[in-house]
């Protein structure tokens, strides 16, 4: 019955949904940051370690849709490793992959959030963890929503 | 009023030009009538010919069309007295929606009437348009708020705790006639009567009972009731209060503007009655129009009707989603509205909604602005099919197979 929704539900999605990664608290992490869509009532809070400029280990806790649940889940798993420039570069691709569903470089797993854009109404979901991401980063206190802007 | 014989219910749905789709390649099945219900074409119509024929600013023209277009504003206020039994005409404020009617109670009424220490009772199944204007009354005026509390899923009031709650310092009973996300009918006129046998002010939130069940005011005897148009077959923005004439006349005005004055000095203003003195500046005037149009469309299928239609759809809609395993389901079990929600295991409610949206299912996702209940049933959302005179069963046993197909879709 759901044929066309493959491209918004993927397997990988679907799998991280039900078995999200990293889902855990991080009490001696590096920098914390929530993503909070209150009209949805998604709401996650990503933990990162930090050795120097590069993440050492990311995990979230958190309720929220599969979409949201499984964007979480793969940025975890994304960001380990990766360095504070590197994960600049891939938000903006990301972003710019979930609104419009164009893939600039190599965004690697994350290619499954692709046909986000074509749900209009989802691609607040796929996005919040993304700005907390880089919330965290930041060292902002505030929680970041993706309900009120035009992502 | 004699009650018109059973519809065909089927043709009914050719009055409706938007039913007649197809949403993503399947017929539309629109199960969000609880958010807003869809037009007929007689209301549609008349809101064309309002503005082909009789569009002029209302009440200070001398003109004919001007005669005209007051002439139809001011029938609509009649026809809405009529539609509610009100006393009269004067007893009708119209408004945005039922928010703003709830807003301007809370803004004139509230602020003559409350002073710290006094407490506006609720109950817990409250939307958040019958939640906030007091908390915000409350932080102005020191007034506290009190709630009648719900029993757990089947979202019923525990009415035994309302003498004990019904204190002196109760001077405000605002409560919800049906309960937009769990499909409760309040007994109204029994809480309004214990409330009045106190000498405590009542408002009833109609929002979801206005165009689905035969309304009296006078039955149900409380002081304020508000309800929206576009919930009723009517057009958006238009809505209504309706006040007992003793309550509206003490009332101060809320917003200041054209429309409400008797007459204007650089320093001094003396106000209409009600209802203008609460109509500042130029109304929606096409609202009104479009709002008689719709009740006229209602009161020749019959509330009662209705009603028995709504009350069929959603025990069958009940009964059908109880037999599936891993479902949690909202509201009474019998003596339903007509809305069903519910939470699939390990499927969030959006989740559920694109889903049956693929499958042209129309419902909605979400804490249905009733955070603070969600929050007290231990949810973030549900998902709910809510109905209206248009919908059938088949369209139930539709939806009913997309859910079972969504589990299946999560459950792999």
């Amino acid at each position: 019955m759901f044929e066309d929704l493959n491209d918004l539900y993927q397997q990988v999605i679907l799998d991280h949904c039900k078995k999200p990664r990293n889902f855990r608290e991080m009490p001696q992490c590096s920098c914390t940051a929530q993503g909070r869509n209150p009209l949805c009532g998604d709401q996650l809070q990503l933990f990162l370690a930090m050795e120097g400029d590069t993440v050492r280990d990311a995990s979230f806790v958190g309720s929220g849709c599969c979409i949201s649940k499984a964007s979480a889940s793969l940025l975890t798993e994304y960001a380990r490793g990766k360095t504070r420039a590197e994960i600049e570069t891939m938000f903006s691709q990301v972003h710019e992959m979930i609104k419009t569903g164009k893939v600039i470089g190599d965004v690697g797993k994350l290619a499954v959030f692709a046909g986000v854009y074509k749900y209009p109404a989802r691609v607040k979901c796929a996005i919040l963890s993304w700005h907390a991401l880089m919330s965290a980063l930041k060292g902002d206190q505030q929680p970041v929503s993706t309900e009120s802007e035009q992502n | 009023m004699s009650v018109p014989p059973t519809p065909n219910w089927s043709a009914l749905r050719e009055d409706f030009p938007i039913l007649q789709q197809q949403v993503h390649g399947k017929p539309l099945v629109y199960f969000d009538n609880a958010a807003t219900s869809q037009k007929p074409r007689s209301v549609i119509r008349s809101l064309v010919h309002y503005y082909e024929h009789d569009n002029a600013n209302v009440h200070r023209g001398i003109h004919e069309l001007s005669n005209r277009s007051t002439g139809a504003f001011e029938a609509a206020r009649a026809r809405t007295a009529k539609f509610i039994n009100a006393g009269s005409a004067d007893e009708i404020i119209f408004t945005r929606g039922t928010t703003e009617s709830i807003n301007l109670v809370a803004n004139t009424w509230g602020t003559k009437n409350l002073k710290a220490g006094d407490v506006i009772l609720l109950t817990e199944l409250e939307h958040h348009s019958n939640l906030v204007p007091w908390q915000m009354l409350a932080q102005r005026t020191g007034a506290k708020l009190a709630y009648v509390p719900v029993t757990g899923d089947e979202g019923l009031l525990d009415l035994s705790q309302l003498d004990a709650l019904l204190t002196p310092q109760v001077k405000l009973f605002a409560m919800v006639h049906i309960s937009n996300s769990m499909g409760t009918v309040n007994p109204v006129a029994e809480m309004c009567a214990r409330a009045r046998a106190r000498g405590i002010t009542t408002l009833v939130d109609g929002a979801q009972s206005a165009g689905h069940l035969p309304v009296d005011v006078a039955a149900i005897g409380c002081d304020f009731f508000a309800f929206s148009g576009h919930k009723i077959c009517g057009p958006t923005g238009i809505g209504v209060l309706w006040g007992r004439p003793e309550v509206l006349d003490g009332m101060p005005p809320w917003q200041g503007g054209g429309e409400m004055i008797l007459s204007v000095g650089y320093h001094h203003t003396d106000y209409k009655h009600a209802p203008h003195r609460f109509e500042a500046g130029t109304p929606d005037i096409s609202g009104p129009i479009g709002l008689h149009a719709a009740m006229d469309y209602l009161d020749a299928i019959g509330r009662e009707n209705i009603w028995r239609h709504d009350q069929d759809l959603a025990a069958y809609t009940y009964e059908q989603l109880a037999a599936l395993d891993n479902i949690r389901l909202f509201g009474p079990k019998s003596g339903r509205a007509g809305l069903v929600s519910f939470l699939l295991k390990d499927v969030h409610a959006h989740d559920v909604v694109t889903l049956a949206d693929q499958a042209g299912v129309a419902l909605r996702g979400g804490h249905h602005c009733t955070q603070p209940l969600m929050h007290k049933l231990g949810v973030e959302s549900t998902a709910r099919a809510s109905f209206y005179f248009y919908n059938t069963r088949a369209e139930v046993d539709r939806c009913v197979e997309v859910v079972r197909e969504i589990q299946k879709f999560f459950g792999g």
